[in-house]
């Protein structure tokens, strides 16, 4: 109750320093202004997303929602610095990011565990870029190891693991690279539900203890209210912020629990709707050829193409 | 049932053999065969012949594995090599590597280095294709993850590319072995000094067909010995713990 205490003031604080002439601290995350467009084989350029500014706390657990195709993941990927922004910055502490770094590691919604290295390594063989001792590596792996109950596994090899133990011992490994900001793209989709139950437990504790900055991207809503502080919709293509909530929930939630099903029926509404659009212009274009154009040019018309839009675009 | 019929095919021999039904000299027995591998043995010269082509063979098969997982590595990674060197390199493939003699002993002179050389190009293009088709087939989140985990440069290559194709590598290294043996047969059959092609060539001289057979039935045995268990092992050590094993049943 003391941390809410303390978030709610940190919280006011953030606002009275953005009114005034500086923030005190800068956010955590700082997305601001960021668009992105792509250029389709026909010449076409579509808008993936457009002008998201999110400021995201130390400490915050940020869920992002959409439509599929909305951008979420391309605008992870800028967060991560895999991908580029046509316009807009990304800022993690204050600082520009310009490429991956190890101050935001990204988990996907496949482990991407080495198979040649056994669990205990697949976690040091990143602690090597940080200049760890060999002694170090070792215990902080096996620490990390601890925190996601997998010591028993150290020394077995990936292809022995289920999926859910999997995407764990890539928790750890992320973790244990201790970064800024952790970033999740759908982490826990491929996983069956049982197993995404568990990990929801899992993973509040574990940010509990932790107090790590969370950056989320799934399209599950029960999930995104059962995990995040804050839930930010994107409206379906482009996407744009369409909606914020704020998730007030007691801790650990379940995602069957009756609250966590109102909250995600409530955001369903808003989204219903985005999701009709995105079903609506994918059937049109599919029925006939002829009018895709057509189809295409009335979609883009009157939107407002950021300037300039990037000329690196692939 | 494997033992049962190479006995039984021996057997078979043996008779065909006691009875004369061709003279020794077309059909040796499997007993005098064995007699032949046994003398050869005990005084050396058949150790001796299967140590030289053994040094040819290893040397250049060493070299060719250096060469060619690194040459298969830059081909896999740097997209204007592939496009113009990487053609050349299919192109030589379909050279039997036992062409290379004329020009390796123009080159080399009538020496260890023009067979050595032909050994070498046996298995060298066969190992950078399948490291090549290695490096191709990493899936690309194994190289976005290790960025993200600041696995950069030679750590890349080494920790994360080297040992990702390393199934195929090995493939290469097996298909690469086989070349080579075979190369190094040819040439020291043409090119007479010393080693096993040697011996068979001498038995063909001195009308030996007991030597003839127990060469041969030595080559069998190393490349067998080779393929099977070396190769085996390892392919099944590394595919087992790449993950890559189906169960067989």
């Amino acid at each position: 109750m003391i941390n809410k205490g303390v978030i709610a003031e940190l919280r006011d604080g953030v606002k009275k320093a953005v009114k005034g002439d500086r923030p005190a601290k800068p956010p955590k995350l700082h997305l601001r202004g960021i668009s992105k467009a792509f250029r389709s084989v026909n010449g076409d350029t579509t808008l993936a997303l457009q002008d998201i500014n999110v400021k995201i706390r130390e400490g915050e657990f940020v869920c992002i929602v959409g439509p599929s195709g909305c951008g979420k993941t391309t605008l992870l990927n800028i967060v991560a610095g895999l991908d580029r922004s046509g316009c807009g910055e990304v800022l993690c502490n204050g600082k520009r990011v310009k490429g991956p770094g190890m101050d935001r590691i990204v988990m996907f919604q496949e482990s991407v565990l080495f198979p040649w290295l056994n669990v205990r390594n697949n976690i040091e063989i990143g602690l090597k870029s940080r200049g760890l001792s060999k002694g170090a590596r070792r215990q902080k792996a096996l620490d990390f190891l601890k925190l996601v109950h997998l010591s028993k596994f150290a020394n077995a090899h990936p292809h022995e693991l289920s999926g859910g133990m999997k995407q764990r011992v890539a928790l750890a490994r992320s973790l244990a690279m201790e970064p800024e900001v952790l970033l999740m793209d759908e982490p826990f989709t491929a996983l069956d539900a049982q197993t995404r139950w568990i990990l929801h437990y899992e993973l509040q504790s574990i940010w509990e203890k932790t107090g790590k900055t969370i950056l989320f991207v799934t399209h599950n809503l029960r999930e995104a209210v059962c995990l995040a502080d804050r839930v930010i919709v994107l409206s379906s293509r482009p996407g744009r912020i369409k909606q914020e909530y704020h998730i007030d929930l007691p801790r650990p939630r379940d995602d069957s629990s009756v609250e966590v099903a109102a909250l995600a029926t409530e955001i369903m509404g808003i989204l219903r709707g985005e999701i009709e659009k995105v079903m609506k212009e994918e059937l049109d274009e599919g029925s006939c050829k002829e009018c895709d154009v057509k189809c295409v040019g009335a979609a883009t018309d009157g939107r407002k193409l950021p300037a300039p839009v990037s000329p690196h675009g692939k | 049932m494997k033992f049962g019929f190479y006995v039984g095919v021996v057997g078979i021999w043996e008779l065909i053999a006691l009875f004369h039904v061709w003279p020794p000299y077309i059909l040796p027995s499997p007993v005098s065969v064995a007699q032949t591998l046994y003398y050869g043995f005990e005084d050396k010269s058949l150790l001796f012949g299967i140590g030289i082509s053994m040094e040819r063979l290893i040397i250049g098969y060493s070299i060719a594995i250096v060469l060619g997982v690194l040459l298969g590595l830059a081909l896999g990674r740097v997209r204007y090599l592939e496009q113009s060197v990487g053609s050349a390199v299919l192109g030589l493939q379909t050279l039997p590597s036992i062409t290379w003699l004329p020009a390796a002993i123009l080159w080399f002179g009538l020496n260890q280095a023009a067979i050595i050389f032909v050994v070498f190009m046996g298995s060298f293009l066969s190992i950078a294709i399948s490291t090549e088709a290695g490096v191709k087939h990493i899936p690309p989140l194994f190289i976005k993850n290790a960025g993200i985990l600041g696995i950069k440069g030679w750590r890349l290559y080494w920790e994360v590319i080297l040992p990702a194709s390393l199934p195929s590598i090995i493939t290469g290294m097996k298909l690469g072995w086989s070349f080579a043996w075979r190369s190094l047969m040819a040439g020291e059959m043409l090119f007479v000094n010393l080693g096993l092609g040697y011996l068979l060539q001498l038995g063909r001289d001195l009308n030996d067909m007991s030597l003839i057979f127990a060469v041969m039935v030595i080559i069998v045995a190393i490349g067998m010995i080779v393929d099977h268990l070396i190769f085996g092992l390892v392919e099944k050590a590394v595919k087992g713990r790449w993950g890559l094993l189906v169960e067989e049943h």
